[in-house]
């Protein structure tokens, strides 16, 4: 008898639960806190909501730079990949002019620093609202 | 504002937040560890600063 299981199709209700799943992340992504606002984590939610853009409005103001994707430099190429995480407002910030940077400011490292260390926090948001969706937390 | 220590304050309060209501559940939970995330940040700024000091030699 063998011991390996037959797989088995998944079911319209597991299709339709990961399809619910990925429109959570994007929206976690999109908009920090969504994802945990729309699981019924309110607090969380709210505080990502407010922490997360505000983390991001101040990198901004303090010159820093948001980094274009440049494939001949993989340094810049990561930095504006991490930056990216933030979701819409890097958009918005990029369609309104902002975050040219000025390396000259005395403030440009941290400026980056914020910029870049709010999107990575949005994408570990984004995971978490993952694991509070599937059971895990 | 240019103040190096009230940035990097700035920046450790925001990480400590979210790294803290990422991780606990309950509010006093998520108050104590953030506290000492924060505390943890700006100790290890502090010592490392005063590491520094003799450079550049």
């Amino acid at each position: 008898m063998s011991d390996k299981l037959s797989p088995v199709p998944a079911t319209t209700a597991e299709r339709s639960q990961s399809g619910g799943l990925v429109l959570l992340c994007l929206a976690s992504w999109v908009v920090p806190g969504a994802g945990h606002l729309w699981l019924g984590r309110r607090q969380k939610g709210l505080i990502f909501l407010v922490a997360l853009p505000l983390m991001f409005a101040i990198g901004l103001a303090l010159e820093g730079r948001l980094f274009p994707f440049q494939l001949a430099d993989m340094l810049v190429c990561l930095e504006a990949f991490a930056e990216l995480g933030i979701g819409a407002a890097y958009f918005a910030g990029s369609a309104l002019g902002l975050g040219a940077g000025d390396v000259r400011a005395v403030t440009y490292e941290y400026g980056n620093a914020f910029l870049i260390v709010a999107g990575l926090l949005n994408l570990l948001v984004v995971i978490d609202a993952y694991d509070v969706a599937k059971g895990r937390k | 504002m240019k103040s190096h220590l009230l940035l990097m304050a700035l920046f450790a309060f925001f990480v400590s937040l979210v790294f803290a209501v990422i991780a606990k559940d309950e509010p006093r939970d998520q108050a104590r560890l953030g506290g000492m995330m924060f505390g943890g940040f700006m100790l290890a700024a502090a010592v490392l600063g005063w590491f520094m000091y003799p450079f550049p030699l």
